[in-house]
């Protein structure tokens, strides 16, 4: 990674600016032409270092539901339980971890209703129970990394 | 048409401009140097507005963070650890400010107990290139703060399979 794009990422995970010509503005910042920073952008989104470039909403305080769920599935099921589990446009990401509770993934809905339809059909499809771990205080989203 | 501009709304109130506007940016902004401007072309708008718009969404919160979304994976954040801890009820909004304050903590949050199963109600994660670097990262985590008394466990990603924006706001 060039010191170009390595200045990209530690420098526009947040502020980029609101106003006409917010490139031009970050680009000054960041001492590069306007249309070398573009291009670095596009260049970047392109070859899948960014999943994205745009905000990241507060979706309960747009009125969405979000909720982490878990479960505890052996491994001779895993592979097809995954499988069920991906299956749903609702599931945000989904990740394998190394404990007895192996599954967790987000799912993100405009209603509570959606979401628990979801994981009822997951229940019924893969005979599994889903523990629903609802947030109680948000402390923290950084999420910032440095390269 | 002449749009009236109410300056008297609430700046908590989303309306049904700001919905159309939440949606249509959900995956992504122009990459061009007028990105307010195209924004607005599409929505009939003026980019004034979509820029007032945006800066009050920021301000109120609504947009949490505003620029690039990396994949971390991808820049070589290969291992993350999600740490749940069982924490006192009473400790842990102290205990959560003291996590929190670490650099290479990148989320701390409070959940729900699924008890008999789950007993924990503390979570943060860790990103690191290596789970070596992870668990030196917690280990001087706990011994600058004396929690090994705490019950936690450290949850290892072994896979990851889909990373996207989930499409929650219909358009």
């Amino acid at each position: 990674m060039n010191e170009i794009d390595r200045n990209i990422i530690n420098h526009m995970q947040n502020d980029f600016p609101v106003c006409e010509t917010p490139f031009a503005v970050m680009a000054e910042q960041l001492n590069l032409d306007e249309e070398v920073l573009i291009k670095h952008v596009q260049a970047l989104l392109d070859d899948g270092t960014l999943s994205r470039f745009g905000p990241l909403y507060n979706i309960e305080k747009l009125g969405g539901k979000y909720c982490l769920v878990a479960m505890s599935v052996p491994q001779h099921d895993i592979e097809s339980v995954i499988e069920v589990v991906n299956s749903y446009p609702e599931v945000a990401h989904n990740y394998e971890r190394d404990h007895d509770f192996n599954i967790w993934f987000v799912l993100a809905a405009e209603t509570i209703s959606e979401i628990e339809d979801v994981l009822a059909k997951i229940e019924t499809k893969t005979s599994y129970k889903t523990y629903d771990m609802p947030k109680l205080d948000e402390f923290y989203v950084g999420l910032k990394f440095d390269v | 048409m002449q749009l009236v501009v109410d300056n008297s709304k609430n700046k908590n109130i989303i309306d049904s401009i700001d919905q159309r506007l939440i949606a249509s940016i959900q995956n992504g902004l122009p990459i061009s140097d007028r990105p307010y401007a195209e924004i607005a072309n599409q929505l009939e708008l003026s980019e004034k507005e979509v820029i007032d718009r945006i800066s009050n969404l920021r301000e109120t919160g609504f947009i949490k963070r505003f620029g690039v979304v990396v994949r971390h994976h991808e820049l070589g954040y290969k291992e993350n650890a999600m740490i749940v801890w069982d924490i006192p009820d009473n400790l842990v909004h102290s205990i959560a400010d003291k996590i929190k304050s670490y650099p290479f903590i990148t989320l701390c949050y409070r959940r729900a107990r699924q008890l008999p199963e789950w007993q924990y109600n503390l979570y943060c994660m860790i990103h690191g290139k290596s789970r070596n670097e992870v668990m030196l990262l917690l280990n001087e985590m706990l011994n600058n703060n004396n929690w090994h008394n705490y019950t936690y466990d450290v949850l290892f990603s072994k896979r990851r399979f889909k990373q996207s924006a989930a499409n929650y706001i219909s358009k």
